[in-house]
């Protein structure tokens, strides 16, 4: 609409003012030459207008950008950190920073080629090796009006938290270098065939680019939370549990800390879903709705879970509450209204709270810090529910041979999109078991994966860093 | 009356509170203490600059029993606390002359 105005007012301008003033001259070589001049004006005034949308969306993809890294520091790092016991609090927030730092040179030497470059339906190739091509232009098949490096480091903050995200299932026994050199296997041989499938040119998995089985994830539901929680329950049943568990307590030594992460996850969780409009459009305006719908319907979700069975709303189950609800809206961010968003939340509050409290403490596994129960459930429930919530109205993202929209979801009438989606998530657990284990394997036979014992009670802030995170001083 | 004052390996507490549990010893003082004997420290390093700590974290536990009860409780928080590696700490045994209960100015014995 905007569009046509400022088109229309150009034509007046270009070809309505020299037309009145030049008519009564009625030479017919200065007509030729307006008609000239007219055209070069209106290809101007389009590289304008292209430009200025251009300009609006970069604007918002590099401020998403910055708000996904901020998920993974300071949001992750004091999440995590506030849960685990004082004197592994450093050496947890140390697992999230470090992503920050290996994963960033991972992305640029491979792995984004491996998840965004050409290659099979499975996993990119090697095109963008060192981001070669990856540069100002923009690649018109994942966002046409940001540049390809725009999208390239946006992406990278995705695959930087996800990670990040399982450190919290082997929180207090891992050994830092291990963890290292887990997380650069991991990201290249689980995260960037993930990423390729759902998102990348020709993956098995993309809805829009030509996928076999067209999986709606709009954020990463199963990109990113049910391979990293997936990747965490295999992590905690590999390494067993830390020293003592569940016989001597072990409560988070901050929730103050946890909070304020949480807080901030949600806050960046706007970056990571309306970021994920590649845009800054009406998509993305949709997109941050149904996050923040999501997040707030799982907080009451969760507390009244909690309320109804220990009598108490807990801070901690209130903050636990919202991530659940962000996780799950994650993959149905862009398709849903706000409505269907609510339901979503409600629903993985509910579930998820049943998954940490009851399931864990039913099976034994000690997911430190519930990767698994938060995300590995809430992503896994997000997406399915994205195959019946789906709308063609908020995103018409199908469409049939003749160009017509047709519809996106169960609830349209598109029964099939639960079994894609049913296909995505299998695809993300089947991968996320069978690459975790293997990685687990080499990395235990090459360093160890456990830390001793006698570093373990000492805690890790002493024995994997040298330092402590509360030194404590006689002085005054 | 007795009072025992046990210092040991924070890791251990939970183990000795179980020990003490099992031959029916309720009531206990814990505080969180720092200090060394013959165990050596350890070093941290702060943007390279090197501290050394000698003040280890440790547990101290604090209990006032009738004589006949102490013997008992000493066994069961040696039990509980060994490693065998420097470090486990020491119980410190003392008479204690009076108790009383603030609630009800209950004195002696019956007071503990």
């Amino acid at each position: 609409m905007a569009k046509a105005a400022i088109l229309g007012l150009a034509i007046f301008l270009t070809a309505g003012v020299p037309q009145a003033l030049f008519a009564q001259a009625g030479a017919n070589s200065a007509a030729a030459q307006t008609a000239d001049a007219q055209g070069q004006r209106l290809l101007l005034l389009e590289q304008r207008v292209a430009d200025a949308k251009s300009s609006a969306d970069n604007a918002w993809m590099l401020t998403s950008a910055a708000l996904v890294l901020m998920m993974t520091g300071p949001g992750l790092a004091l999440f995590y950190g506030g849960l685990v016991r004082k004197k592994n609090v450093l050496a947890t927030m140390m697992q999230s920073f470090a992503m920050m730092a290996v994963i960033t040179i991972v992305w640029a030497v491979l792995g984004y080629s491996l998840a965004f470059g050409p290659g099979t339906n499975f996993i990119g190739g090697f095109h963008h090796l060192f981001l070669h091509g990856v540069g100002a232009q923009p690649d018109p098949d994942y966002a046409a009006t940001i540049p390809a490096q725009t999208f390239m480091i946006y992406q990278l903050m995705f695959a930087i938290i996800t990670p990040a995200l399982i450190t919290g299932a082997f929180a207090e026994r891992m050994k830092f270098s291990a963890m290292v050199l887990f997380m650069v296997l991991w990201s290249l041989l689980v995260y960037s065939p993930m990423a390729h499938m759902v998102w990348g040119k020709g993956g098995l998995l993309n809805a829009s680019l030509g996928g076999r089985f067209p999986t709606l994830d709009f954020a990463g539901g199963t990109v990113v939370h049910v391979t990293s929680g997936v990747s965490a329950l295999v992590c905690a049943l590999y390494m067993g549990r830390r020293i003592g568990y569940p016989k001597v307590p072990m409560p988070p030594h901050s929730v103050v800390l946890s909070f304020i992460g949480a807080c901030l996850l949600w806050v960046g969780w706007f970056g990571f879903n309306a970021g994920s409009a590649l845009g800054s459009g009406t998509l993305a305006t949709s997109a941050f709705v149904a996050t923040h719908f999501g997040a707030a319907a799982a907080v009451i979700g969760w507390c009244a879970a909690e309320w109804w069975r220990n009598g108490k709303p807990s801070a901690l189950g209130a903050i636990s509450g919202a991530v659940a609800g962000l996780v799950a809206i994650t993959p149905a961010a862009g398709f849903v209204g706000p409505m269907p968003a609510l339901a979503i939340g409600l629903v993985a509050g509910v579930f998820c709270y049943f998954m940490v409290a009851k399931a864990k403490a039913r099976f034994g596994y000690d997911d430190t810090l519930d990767a698994f129960g938060v995300h590995g459930a809430g992503g896994t429930i997000g997406a399915l529910l994205t195959g019946v919530f789906a709308s063609s109205a908020i995103n018409p993202i199908f469409k049939d041979s003749r160009g017509a929209v047709s519809p996106s979801g169960m609830i349209e009438g598109n029964l099939h999109q639960l079994v894609n989606q049913f296909v995505g998530v299998l695809i993300a657990w089947a991968l996320a078991i069978v690459g975790t284990l293997v990685i687990l394997k080499i990395v235990d036979v090459v360093v160890g994966l456990r830390v001793t014992e006698d570093q373990e009670i000492q805690g890790l802030d002493l024995s994997q860093h040298g330092e402590e995170g509360y030194y404590w001083e006689v002085s005054a | 009356m007795t009072k025992i004052e046990a210092i040991i390996r924070t890791s251990k507490l939970d183990a000795v509170k179980d020990a003490l549990h099992e031959i029916g010893i309720e009531g206990m003082t814990v505080l969180e203490v720092r200090g060394h004997g013959r165990q050596k420290g350890h070093t941290e390093f702060y943007r390279g600059q090197e501290y050394t700590v000698d003040l280890i974290p440790k547990t101290k536990l604090e209990l006032v029993l009738s004589d006949q009860f102490v013997e008992k409780a000493v066994q069961a928080i040696m039990g509980a606390a060994r490693t065998g590696k420097i470090g486990d700490g020491k119980v410190f045994l003392s008479k204690v002359d009076d108790v009383i209960r603030i609630r009800n100015e209950e004195r002696g014995e019956g007071a503990l």
